[in-house]
C-alpha cells in the first residue's frame, strides 16, 4: 500500500526531451509545475482556466493549456515548452516570421500562439486562412488584431515553399 | 567601402524589433516570472459591498491559522491614505468608508501565493452595508456623498463657440439623439502585478511593476512612504499590454506590494489572477451622450449641442482629464460654426474607472459617427455625402477656437477607405435589398458601414508646456549609443521606433543603438507613456538630443583632423570629410572622445512652440499639437435568425503623419480596430450591486482569431510639422473608429439601428421590438 502511493504521487515524463521524475500533488497543474518548479516560465498564465491559450504546451506534440493538464495526466508523456523550440540565435522559420511580420507586439500571447502556430506547420504543410484560424482559435491576443500573426505564418509557408526543403530547426527560411 | 554606403536610414523601414527574439522564444521575464531571494508573496483583503462603513478588521483567525503571516490596514500606513493622481480621494486601503464593491481594505504577504491567499479569505471584515449610487441615472438623483439632493460631479467642463441657440433656431431641421456606451476591460495577457523592495530607511525603496509610467508611481510611493525622490526607484519590467490599464492602476499595486515589502522586510510581490484583475481594477468609463444638431437641407452642420455624461465610478482617479478629451473629440471631425459641449463626470458606488486607450474620446464619437448617421438618413443623403460635406480641411477652425493646419486628411482617410471597398455603390446596394424585401432562405444578411474620427496626439491644452519632457541619450564605448527615456514598450514598438529615430539623428547605423530600461533611477522624467504622445513628443525630444551628440562628436573629430567641424559629415557611423572620404569611424570616434572625458549623456528637453497656448478656464486655444485622422470600413454579415454579427473584413485608411515603423504602426491600428470593434459588437460588463458579474475570462468574451476579420490597412502619411519626423500619435485613434463603423454596417445590413454598445443580438433583438428601425433608402442623394 506505501508503495501504491508512492507510484501514484511520482509522475514519470519528458520536457523538453529531458526524462524528469516529478513528485507531488497529482492534481498540481502542469502549469505551475513548468513555472514555478522547473523554472521555465515561457509558458504564461493568462487566465488559469482554458480560455486564453497563453499556457499552451505540446504534450505528445498537441497544443494543451498547461493550467488544465493535472500532473497525473503527464505520466509517461512528452511536455514541449516554448524554451524546447529554437533559442534566440536558432530561431524557428515561424519564429522569425512572427518577430519580422509584427505578429509580436507585447509578447504575453507569444510562447503560447509560436508553439499552437509551430505544431499546425509540423502536421500540415499548407493551411489556409480558415484553417489556421481554426487551429489557432485556443489562443488569445489582445494586442495584434491578429492580422500580423495569420501574416507571419502564410509567410513561413511561402519562404518553405520557395526555399525548396523545409529549413527544420534552422531557421534560414525567410522571405 | 564605407564611403560609398549611402546611408539609407533607418526611418520608414520595418526592421525586426529588438526585443522580438526574446519574446518569441519565452526569454522575456514579466513580473510573475521574476522570483528574487527570500520573496514572499501578497494578497488584498477586500470588502464585497458598495457602500459600506467598515466596524471592524480581525486579523486574528489569519494569524491563528498561519501566525507566519502578515496583515496590514490603513492604520500601518507610513503616510497619508492617497492613491497619487489628480485628487486626493482615492484611498490606499479603505479605512472607514467603503466605496465601491472589492475595495481593498487590508493586505496580508506569506511565504507562498496560496498560504497568501487563504489568510486573506480568513481575515474578518465587518461592515454596515450604506445606500449606494450604482447607475448615472441614480447618480443623478442623488448622491448620499453630495447630501442626497444632487449628482456628486468629479469633473466637469464646457467647450463653447458661436452662438448654438441662434444656430438651431436657423437651421433647417433640428435632429435629436441620445447615445450610450458601457464599461469595458482592457484584458492586457498578463494581470496586473509588482515587486516591492524596501531596502531599508536609508537604502530606500525599490519598486519593478508592470506599468506604463514609471514616474506616476515614483510620484506616488515618495508621498506614500515620505522618502526623499532618490531613495525611490521605480523599474518597469516587460509589460504584457496596457492599453491604459497600466497607466493609473499601478500606482495602488505598487504601494500595496511596497507596503508588504517594508512591513516584512523582504521582497513581496502582487500578481492578480484574471479574475482579481477584472473585479478590482479600472475599467472604460460608461457613458451617455446626448446630441441636438441644427443642419440645412443640404446636410451643412449650421449647430451642435451635445452633453457629455461620464460614469466616473467611486473615485476622481483620471476623470477630469479623459473628461477633456472626451469633450474636445465629441463633435467628430466635423465643422460647425456653433458649438456647445457641456460635460460631466459623475460618481457612482462602483469601481473607478480610468484611463483606456482613447481615453474619452471613444465614447463621444461613437455617439458623433451614429447621429452622423441619424441626421444623413433624416436628409436623404448616403454616409459617405454627410461626412464629405463637413469633414474639416485645412484651415478650418475647431470648437477651441485652433486653426486646423496643412496636415488634415479628414477627407483622404475617407476617400481612401470608400474608394478601396467600393463603399457608396455597395452601401446603396445593400439598402435598396433591404427596400425590395430579401428572401427567407437563412442566408446571412450582408452589410457595410464607415465612420471617420479625429485624434489629439500629445497631451490636451498646455500639458505637454507644464511637464517639460527629458529624454536623452549615452555614448558608450564603441561608439554604441543608449536611449534613456522614461518611455515604456508595453507592445507598442516603441523601443524599435526610438532605436530608428535616434540613428538617422546621430549618424550611426541601428544596431548601433540600445534602449535603456525604465528606470527611474537612470532615465529622465518623460513623462507617461499615454495620449499617443510617445513617439511625436519625446522622440523628438529624442532626435534633438541625439543631434547635439552628432554635432558635439563632429566638433570633437574637427579638432583631431585639424578641420572645420562643418566640413564633415557623419553618415552611417563613419565620419566623412568633403570628399566622402572616411576621416574615422564612428565607434573609434566615441572611444576618443570618452578617453578624453568627454561628456558621455546628452539629454533634451520638450519645448512647445510659443504660439501653442491653450486657457483651461474658457478652453480656447489649441487644443493638441497635432491631429490623427481615421476612416474604417467595415464589412458584416449577420445571421437573420439569430442576429448574430460576424465582421468579414476591415479597411482601415489613417493619416499617421509619418510611419516611422510601417509594420507597429500598422499593428497598432490593427490591434486598436479589433478592441473597438469587439466593443462595438461584443464586449459588454454586466453588473449586480455594483459587482461585475462576468470577471473572467469565461464570461468576458473579447475575439478570437475565428471572430476576426480579415485586415487591411492604407497608411495616408502627412508628416504634421508639430513632431521633427513628422509622425502623429497611432496608439488611440484606431479605438475611435472600430465600434461606430461596426454599429452602421449593422444597421445597414438589418435596418436596426444601435444607440448603445454593444450591439450584441440580445440588444439588437431589444431595439427591434422598440422600433428603432430606419427605413432604407432607396434613391440616395
Ligand atoms: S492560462 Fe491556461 S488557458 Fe489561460
Ligand atoms: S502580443 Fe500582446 S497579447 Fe498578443
Amino acid at each position: 500500500m506505501q508503495e501504491a502511493i508512492a507510484v501514484s504521487d511520482t509522475v514519470r515524463f519528458t520536457v523538453n526531451g529531458e526524462p524528469r521524475c516529478w513528485q507531488g500533488e497529482p492534481m498540481a497543474r502542469l502549469l505551475d509545475v513548468l513555472r514555478y518548479e522547473l523554472g521555465l516560465t515561457g509558458t504564461k498564465e493568462g487566465c488559469g482556466e482554458g480560455e486564453c491559450g497563453a499556457c499552451t504546451v505540446l504534450l505528445d506534440g498537441e497544443p494543451v493549456c498547461a493550467c488544465l493538464v493535472p500532473m497525473l495526466q503527464c505520466e509517461g508523456r512528452a511536455v514541449q515548452t516554448i524554451e524546447g523550440l529554437g533559442g534566440a540565435d536558432r530561431l524557428e522559420p515561424v519564429q522569425r516570421a512572427f518577430v519580422e511580420a509584427g505578429g509580436v507586439q507585447c509578447g504575453a500571447c507569444t510562447p503560447g500562439l509560436v508553439l499552437t502556430a509551430w505544431a499546425l506547420l509540423q502536421r500540415e504543410p499548407r493551411p489556409d486562412r480558415a484553417r489556421m484560424r481554426e487551429a489557432l482559435a485556443g489562443n488569445l491576443c489582445r494586442c495584434t488584431g491578429y492580422e500580423r500573426i495569420l501574416r507571419a505564418l502564410e509567410h513561413t509557408i511561402a519562404a518553405r515553399q520557395g526555399g525548396g526543403a523545409p529549413a527544420a530547426g534552422t531557421g534560414e527560411a525567410t522571405p | 567601402m564605407a564611403s560609398t554606403a549611402a546611408p539609407p536610414g533607418a526611418v520608414g523601414k520595418s526592421p525586426p524589433r529588438p526585443d522580438g527574439p526574446a519574446k518569441v522564444t519565452g526569454a522575456t521575464r514579466y513580473v510573475d516570472d521574476l522570483a528574487l531571494p527570500g520573496m514572499w508573496h501578497g494578497a488584498t483583503v477586500r470588502c464585497p459591498y458598495p457602500a459600506a462603513r467598515l466596524l471592524r478588521l480581525d486579523p486574528a483567525p489569519a494569524l491563528a491559522a498561519d501566525p507566519e503571516v502578515v496583515v496590514l490596514t490603513a492604520r500601518d500606513l507610513p503616510g497619508p491614505n492617497v492613491i497619487q493622481l489628480i485628487a486626493d480621494d482615492w484611498p490606499v486601503l479603505a479605512a472607514e468608508r467603503v466605496n465601491h464593491a472589492c475595495e481593498p481594505v487590508a493586505l496580508v504577504a506569506a511565504p507562498t501565493r496560496a498560504r497568501a491567499l487563504a489568510a486573506a479569505a480568513r481575515v474578518v471584515v465587518e461592515a454596515e452595508e450604506l445606500p449606494a449610487v450604482l447607475t448615472l441615472d441614480e447618480a443623478l438623483r442623488g448622491d448620499p456623498r453630495a447630501g442626497g439632493q444632487q449628482p456628486l460631479v468629479l469633473a466637469a467642463c464646457t467647450v463653447e463657440r458661436g452662438d448654438v441657440e441662434a444656430g438651431l433656431a436657423g437651421a433647417d431641421l433640428i435632429i435629436e439623439g441620445s447615445y450610450e456606451t458601457g464599461h469595458q476591460e482592457h484584458i492586457y495577457i498578463e494581470t496586473h502585478g509588482a515587486i516591492g523592495i524596501w531596502h531599508g530607511e536609508e537604502a530606500g525603496l525599490e519598486v519593478i511593476g508592470s506599468l506604463q509610467c514609471p514616474y506616476y508611481v515614483h510620484k506616488a510611493l515618495v508621498r506614500l512612504f515620505g522618502l526623499p525622490p532618490e531613495r525611490v526607484r521605480v523599474r518597469q519590467a516587460p509589460t504584457g499590454g496596457g492599453f491604459g490599464g497600466k497607466e493609473d492602476f499601478p500606482n495602488v499595486i505598487c504601494a500595496h506590494a511596497a507596503l508588504l515589502s517594508r512591513r516584512c522586510g523582504r521582497p513581496v510581490k502582487i500578481v492578480y489572477d484574471r479574475h482579481e484583475d477584472i473585479i478590482a481594477t479600472t475599467k472604460r468609463h460608461p457613458s451617455r451622450v446626448r446630441h441636438r444638431t441644427g443642419v440645412r437641407r443640404d446636410g451643412t452642420l449650421v449647430a451642435q449641442d451635445i452633453e457629455v455624461l461620464l460614469d466616473g465610478g467611486a473615485y476622481v482617479t483620471l476623470s477630469p482629464v479623459v473628461l477633456s478629451r472626451a469633450v474636445l473629440h465629441a463633435g467628430g471631425p466635423y465643422r460647425c460654426p456653433n458649438v456647445r459641449i457641456r460635460g460631466r463626470v459623475l460618481a457612482t458606488n462602483t469601481p473607478p474607472n480610468g484611463a483606456f486607450r482613447g481615453f474619452g474620446a471613444p465614447q463621444t464619437q461613437f455617439a458623433a459617427e451614429r447621429h452622423m448617421d441619424r441626421i444623413a438618413r433624416a436628409l436623404g443623403l448616403d454616409p459617405l455625402a454627410i461626412r464629405e460635406r463637413n469633414a474639416y480641411r485645412p484651415g478650418d477652425v475647431t470648437p477651441t477656437g485652433q486653426r486646423l493646419d496643412a496636415s488634415t486628411n479628414a477627407l483622404e482617410c475617407l476617400r481612401a477607405a470608400a474608394e478601396r471597398t467600393r463603399f457608396r455603390e455597395r452601401w446603396r446596394a445593400i439598402e435598396r435589398e433591404r427596400a425590395r424585401g430579401r428572401p427567407d432562405d437563412g442566408q446571412p444578411w450582408q452589410g457595410i458601414g464607415l465612420a471617420l474620427v479625429w485624434h489629439g496626439s500629445g497631451f490636451t491644452g498646455d500639458g505637454e508646456r507644464r511637464l517639460g519632457a527629458r529624454a536623452g541619450v549615452r555614448l558608450l564605448p564603441g561608439g554604441r549609443l543608449e536611449v534613456l527615456a522614461a518611455s515604456t514598450d508595453f507592445g507598442q514598438g516603441t523601443s524599435a521606433v526610438f532605436c530608428q529615430l535616434v540613428a538617422d539623428a546621430a549618424g550611426v547605423p541601428l544596431e548601433q543603438v540600445q534602449v535603456h530600461e525604465p528606470d527611474t533611477a537612470a532615465v529622465p522624467d518623460s513623462g507617461p507613456t499615454v495620449a499617443s504622445r510617445t513617439v511625436m513628443i519625446v522622440g523628438g525630444v529624442l532626435q534633438r538630443a541625439a543631434a547635439q551628440l552628432r554635432a558635439r562628436l563632429l566638433a570633437f573629430a574637427a579638432e583631431r583632423a585639424g578641420l572645420k567641424a562643418e566640413r564633415l559629415r557623419l553618415v552611417g557611423g563613419q565620419v566623412l570629410d568633403p570628399q566622402d572620404r572616411v576621416v574615422a569611424s564612428f565607434a573609434e570616434l566615441a572611444d576618443a572622445y570618452l578617453a578624453a572625458g568627454g561628456e558621455a549623456s546628452w539629454i533634451a528637453q520638450h519645448q512647445p512652440p510659443p504660439e501653442i497656448r491653450f486657457d483651461e478656464k474658457t478652453y480656447q486655444g489649441t487644443a493638441y499639437p497635432a491631429y490623427g485622422w481615421c476612416c474604417d470600413v467595415v464589412e458584416v454579415r449577420v445571421d437573420p435568425d439569430t442576429l448574430a454579427v460576424r465582421p468579414e473584413r476591415v479597411t482601415i485608411a489613417a493619416d499617421v503623419g509619418r510611419a516611422i515603423h510601417p509594420v507597429l504602426c500598422a499593428g497598432q491600428l490593427e490591434g486598436g480596430t479589433l478592441q473597438a470593434l469587439a466593443w462595438g459588437y461584443l464586449e459588454e460588463i454586466k453588473l449586480e450591486r455594483g459587482r461585475y458579474l462576468n470577471d473572467r475570462l469565461q464570461t468576458y468574451i473579447i475575439p478570437t482569431v475565428l471572430d476576426t476579420p480579415d485586415m487591411e490597412t492604407i497608411l495616408i502619411e502627412n508628416p504634421t510639422p508639430a513632431s521633427p519626423s513628422g509622425a502623429k500619435g497611432v496608439g488611440e485613434l484606431p479605438m475611435d473608429c472600430g465600434a461606430p463603423a461596426i454599429v452602421a454596417a449593422i444597421e445597414n445590413a438589418t435596418g436596426i439601428a444601435v444607440h448603445a454598445l454593444p450591439a450584441s443580438p440580445e440588444r439588437l433583438l431589444e431595439a427591434r421590438r422598440a422600433g428603432q428601425v430606419v427605413q432604407p433608402q432607396h434613391a440616395g442623394a
